[in-house]
């Protein structure tokens, strides 16, 4: 069905010019086409449909780039605000106690044990002292698992007295300050969220452990009912992050978007594989592709975009070597920016960038900008130094805004001017830095 | 009450929350657009899948009009889908050997250890044998199981090559004449080509000592699985020749409605659910039962009609 409906799609995107701004109308397909694919991958119903109005009200009046049909523009919006959503950059653990206490929790066959062992085995490779805590009494067998897997990273294991989950936690505790150890980890017995006894055991735990991390180990295959898991083991426990299991099978993982909509919290590792190191940490941009599947779609809108960003940035380059950077670039500049994210960010990692330029104001009122730009006339827009009182004051009005708007984009467009002209002068030093950005 | 009432229990939270709404809306003698989609909702809630959904809408649409109330029609036709004809593994020439396969993580070892109690306690003499020699203690866990039933072991430790572990298990019971040899074989995962190599060769061995074993090959899935659950009865259905499912931790809030979309797409039947972690808690599947505890509308007869 997936694939029919990919097909569908391309011919749809075939037949539609990319001209105008997104309306309700002209994503219908895409939006629901979007919709079933995120339901094929799990994500949760409601998460679904919370997600797409989100996305879909974000969207509309968009304009349409050039090059990009409104449905394929969509999707890329929608790409975009999944790596907004699952979290931009991977967030690592936090632990600042000394030793260092890290819980596992999660329903039965998620992974905790093998997670805590690769865990264990992550820091030891760190150099770090580590210490395992065999606290499911429950299951048979699961203290021997956690034994032999701390054998095989030669990682030493807890089991006190093998029954009590509370006293072999703070037995643990005492033994892991006695001998110093950096990282103590806490297997627990996997549980159902509705088990109100069990959860309420986890809760003891907690409270006497105060962890640095309660780590919730999801498997990746879970459908559905992830979102009543996962805020289960939330409220009770105030989770600071997820785990998530066997990501090496073919589950789209939809699990991820869901669990991260209704908790607010990370995802922190995935798992890749049954071995001890078959662990890494979360790259939210690196799973949307296949949260979202319709691959296709996403290297096609990818082969689009490359290319309007590489044919601009060459033109710019060529306008600046040329010294003819115009209002009209200035704009285009803005709106690629806005895309890479913040200018001061991007200033601040080139060394001996001038400082003082101040383009945030331009950023932030791009809709402005726009508008101020666009009420000007081409002549004016090619030399902005003919602008007068009375043309300023034509363009304020034209634009809706004041003539401090209009000085001000005027301004802003004078600092860039100046800026390039000093990054071009030291082209030597700059130049590999600006490869690929748009100017 | 009956057999489910454990899963029943289970299931009430989310029952109530999410298909009290269904009930609501059944009363209705019309089943208006808005209605019907309302109802696809909830059942893709259950992990039924969009494609199954909207089958068992149309199907709605078109039946519905036959019967005194809407949820009638809902319930025989989900029934319909379920209902398969399958029989629990009888043995007629011991030893009968059951196979039990699936993913990592879905309850295979736990499950063998309820169906041991359940065919020891019918009179017969089961053998365990621990092919899951991969993950670490597995062969450990099996044992306790094997010691708390008063089954035989056949183990050669962590490690060992799987079929061989097998063909040990099923030639020890063939000499000993023992009834049932079950074996417990390694969590894979359907994509990993190699495993899923091993489980044949498990098979192809068990063969040498008796050609028609496997009798009985049993896929375990968790009932929290979302669609992957289908890909993973295709797939291990082309490597091994699967006779049925156990969907198991049913007495979570999971609907477990992949199976829907397992017993229409691949015609597999389901055998047995699991509805809790104690040693009693597997039952045979009924659909019927299944289908009244997931619309909570044994309820709806009490106190509604
Ligand atoms: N392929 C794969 N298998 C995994 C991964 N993580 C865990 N497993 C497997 O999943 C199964 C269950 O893992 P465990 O670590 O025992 O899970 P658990 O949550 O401790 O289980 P209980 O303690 O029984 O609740 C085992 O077969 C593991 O080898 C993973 O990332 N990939
Ligand atoms: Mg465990």
């Amino acid at each position: 069905m997936f694939e029919n409906l990919q097909e569908k799609l391309t011919r749809a995107f075939k037949s539609i010019s990319g001209k105008g701004r997104i309306s309700e109308k002209n994503i219908k397909d895409a939006v629901r086409q979007v919709k079933l694919s995120l339901l094929e991958a799990d994500v949760n119903f409601k998460v679904v449909k919370e997600f797409i109005k989100d996305v879909q009200e974000k969207a509309l009046g968009e304009d349409v780039l050039s090059s990009f049909t409104p449905d394929q523009q969509f999707i890329k919006i929608v790409r975009d605000e999944l790596i907004r959503v699952l979290g931009e950059k991977s967030v690592p653990l936090s632990l600042s106690s000394k030793p260092a206490k890290i819980m596992m929790v999660g329903l039965q066959g998620s992974g905790k044990t093998t997670t805590s062992a690769k865990l264990a085995a992550r820091f030891k490779k760190e150099g770090k002292k580590v210490l395992l805590v065999a606290a499911d009494v429950y299951r048979p067998a699961a203290i021997d698992q956690l034994i032999q897997l701390g054998k095989q990273i030669d990682v030493p294991v807890f089991v006190g007295d093998r029954q009590h989950p509370l006293k072999i936690v703070t037995k643990a505790m005492e033994e892991a300050i006695k001998n110093i150890v950096d990282v103590v980890i806490f297997d627990t017995a996997g549980r159902l969220h509705i088990d109100e006894k069990m959860m309420d055991e986890l809760k003891k735990i907690a409270g006497q452990l105060d962890p640095d991390e309660i780590l919730m180990v999801v498997d990746a295959m879970t459908g559905q009912d992830a979102v009543n898991s996962a805020k289960s083991f939330n409220e009770a426990l105030e989770l600071t992050g997820f785990v998530v299991t066997k990501l090496d099978g073919d589950a789209r993982g939809g699990v991820i978007l869901s669990i991260r909509h209704v908790t607010g919290k990370p995802v922190k590792f995935i798992g890749i594989s049954e071995k001890i190191d078959g662990l890494e940490p979360f790259y939210p941009d690196r799973v949307v592709g296949r949260i979202l599947g319709m691959g296709d779609v996403l290297s096609l809108i990818d082969k689009i975009q490359q290319n309007i960003d590489m044919e601009k940035a060459k033109k710019l380059e060529e306008k600046f070597a040329k010294n003819k950077f115009d209002l009209e670039d200035f704009l285009e500049q803005l709106r690629q920016i806005k895309k890479m994210g913040s200018i001061g960010d991007l200033m601040e990692m080139i060394p001996g960038a001038p400082k003082e330029v101040d383009l945030s104001s331009g950023e932030k009122n791009l809709k402005r900008t726009e508008a101020i730009i666009s009420s000007m006339t081409k002549e004016e827009r090619k030399n902005p130094k003919m602008i007068n009182y009375s043309r300023k004051l034509r363009i304020a009005k034209g634009s809706g805004t004041n003539l401090t708007e209009v000085n001000r984009v005027l301004k802003s467009y004078d600092q860039m001017k100046s800026m390039m002209k000093a990054l071009n002068s030291k082209k030597s030093k700059f130049s590999k830095l600006f490869k690929g950005l748009p100017f | 009450m009956g057999i489910f009432s454990k899963m029943k229990l289970g299931l009430k939270k989310t029952r109530e929350s999410i298909f009290k709404q269904v009930r609501k809306l059944l009363k209705f003698k019309k089943l208006d657009e808005e209605t019907l989609e309302e109802i696809e909702e909830l059942l893709i809630t259950s992990d039924m899948g969009v494609e199954t959904a909207s089958d068992v809408i149309e199907q709605l649409k078109e039946k519905s009009g036959d019967y005194d109330s809407p949820i009638e029609a809902l319930k025989d036709i989900l029934n319909d889908l379920l209902k398969m004809n399958h029989t629990e593994p009888i043995v007629e020439n011991p030893p009968l050997v059951i196979s039990v396969v699936g993913v990592n993580g879905t309850g295979k070892t736990t499950t063998i250890g309820k169906l041991s109690k359940l065919f020891v306690e019918q009179g017969n003499r089961v053998v365990l044998a621990a092919c899951d020699t991969f993950r670490a203690a597995a062969v450990e866990q099996l044992r306790l199981w094997s010691e708390r039933m008063g089954a035989d072991f056949i183990s050669q430790g962590q490690g060992a090559d799987p079929a061989a572990v097998a063909f040990d298990a099923v030639s020890h019971a063939k000499s000993k004449s023992k009834d049932i040899v079950i074996i417990d074989t390694a969590g894979r995962l359907h994509t990993k080509h190699n495993l899923m190599e091993e489980l044949k060769k498990i098979h192809r061995v068990v063969k040498k000592v008796i050609p028609e074993a496997p009798h009985e090959v049993l896929l375990v899935i968790d009932a929290t699985t979302g669609q992957n659950g289908l890909v993973q009865a295709k797939k291990f259905m082309d490597a091994v020749e699967i006779t049925g499912i156990v969907l198991t931790k049913l007495d979570g809030t999971a609907k477990g409605g992949i199976v829907f979309a397992i017993v229409k797409e691949l015609g597999i039947p389901v055998k047995y659910i699991g509805v809790g972690e104690a040693i009693d808690d597997l039952k045979p599947f009924d659909a019927a039962e299944f289908v009244e505890a997931l619309l909570g509308t044994e309820e709806l007869e009490e106190n509604e009609v």
